[in-house]
């Protein structure tokens, strides 16, 4: 599968340490973790060693990038620094939401594709965008539920279903995730996967938070599969009145 | 000769250094670099037989936490 069996990608971007990154890793039970590219002077040693070390596939990314040019190019050092065609595509749009820019991340998106890369585009909840990066042959679509680093949670739950029902690709809720009741919730709308960075590695403890993730993933999923029983009105008994003793 | 390497330019670089001379001179990682010169990838396999020339801007990227 994709993204591996834990179904939660862990992003490292706001940990403190390299150290509290480490326990947030092995506490969440992830198999894929995303990191950006930067210049080695500003990047530090240690990180890659450390994902070798714990035996987690790097899914890369680009952040940072504001034009389809951009973000290709990246992608295309990506792979030859990390030997994977796995990448995590981002077009952002503006500083102050760092929501994608839907017309660039297309473009980049089928660039990508045809260049032979398994493409993972962080997107906007918009269905129809969503669609058509399916329908450029992206191996996932990535949709905020609010945006990146806001912990507002999802924002539009029920176009995060309108996508599920959209693509035959799976759905991975990507940014705005706040606390681990939103990382269930992202599972019992149906979709395959979630990311988290922020919430984790931001919190007061990213061990007992990436825990935390890991057990509402595992919650969301297995109450998406049991299946939820459909909202009403009015209250429905759960005690028959058959045999109620009568005064 | 003169190069700009991840935004700093400096001179006293050999003529001819090779891409891989001079990421070796940066960073000891065996894995996980990248490099891009003017602007363009030069893929790992073709790094000790691309020379750089005066004026060449190049950067040097590694994985940082983020995204």
């Amino acid at each position: 599968m994709l993204f591996g069996k834990s179904r939660l990608i862990l992003g490292t971007g706001g940990a403190n340490s390299l150290a509290a990154l480490e326990e947030a890793v092995v506490a969440s039970g992830t198999d894929l973790v995303t990191v950006a590219l930067r210049r080695v002077d500003a990047a530090g040693p240690g990180l890659l060693p450390m994902l070798d070390k714990l035996g987690v596939r790097v899914l890369p990314n680009t952040a940072g990038c504001y034009t389809a040019g951009d973000a290709v190019k990246t992608a295309h050092l990506a792979r030859d620094a990390f030997e994977t065609d796995l990448i995590k595509l981002e077009v952002i749009g503006d500083e102050r939401t760092l929501l994608p820019d839907g017309v660039e991340l297309l473009r980049a998106a089928e660039t990508l594709v045809g260049d032979g890369f398994t493409v993972l585009p962080y997107t906007s909840d918009d269905p129809i965008l969503a669609r058509r990066l399916a329908d450029v042959g992206c191996a996932a679509v990535m949709p905020a539920g609010s945006p990146i680093g806001s912990g507002l949670g999802i924002s539009n739950p029920h176009h995060i279903r309108l996508i599920r029902q959209s693509v035959d690709v799976p759905v991975v809720l990507d940014a705005g995730i706040g606390t681990a009741s939103d990382a269930a919730l992202a599972m019992e709308l149906g979709c395959d996967a979630v990311l988290v960075a922020s919430a984790i590695t931001r919190s007061d403890d990213p061990g007992a938070m990436a825990d935390a993730m890991r057990h509402a993933v595992i919650a969301g999923r297995l109450a998406f599969e049991a299946g939820r029983i459909p909202r009403r009105f009015h209250a429905l008994a759960s005690t028959s009145d058959e045999g109620l003793a009568q005064w | 000769m003169r190069l700009t390497v991840n935004g700093r330019s400096s001179d006293g670089f050999v003529r001819d250094l090779s891409v891989r001379e001079l990421v070796e001179t940066i960073t000891e990682a065996q894995r996980g670099v990248a490099v891009a010169v003017n602007g363009e990838v030069v893929p790992r396999s073709t790094w000790a037989v691309t020379a750089l020339a005066e004026g060449d801007s190049v950067e040097v990227l590694t994985a940082a936490q983020g995204g």
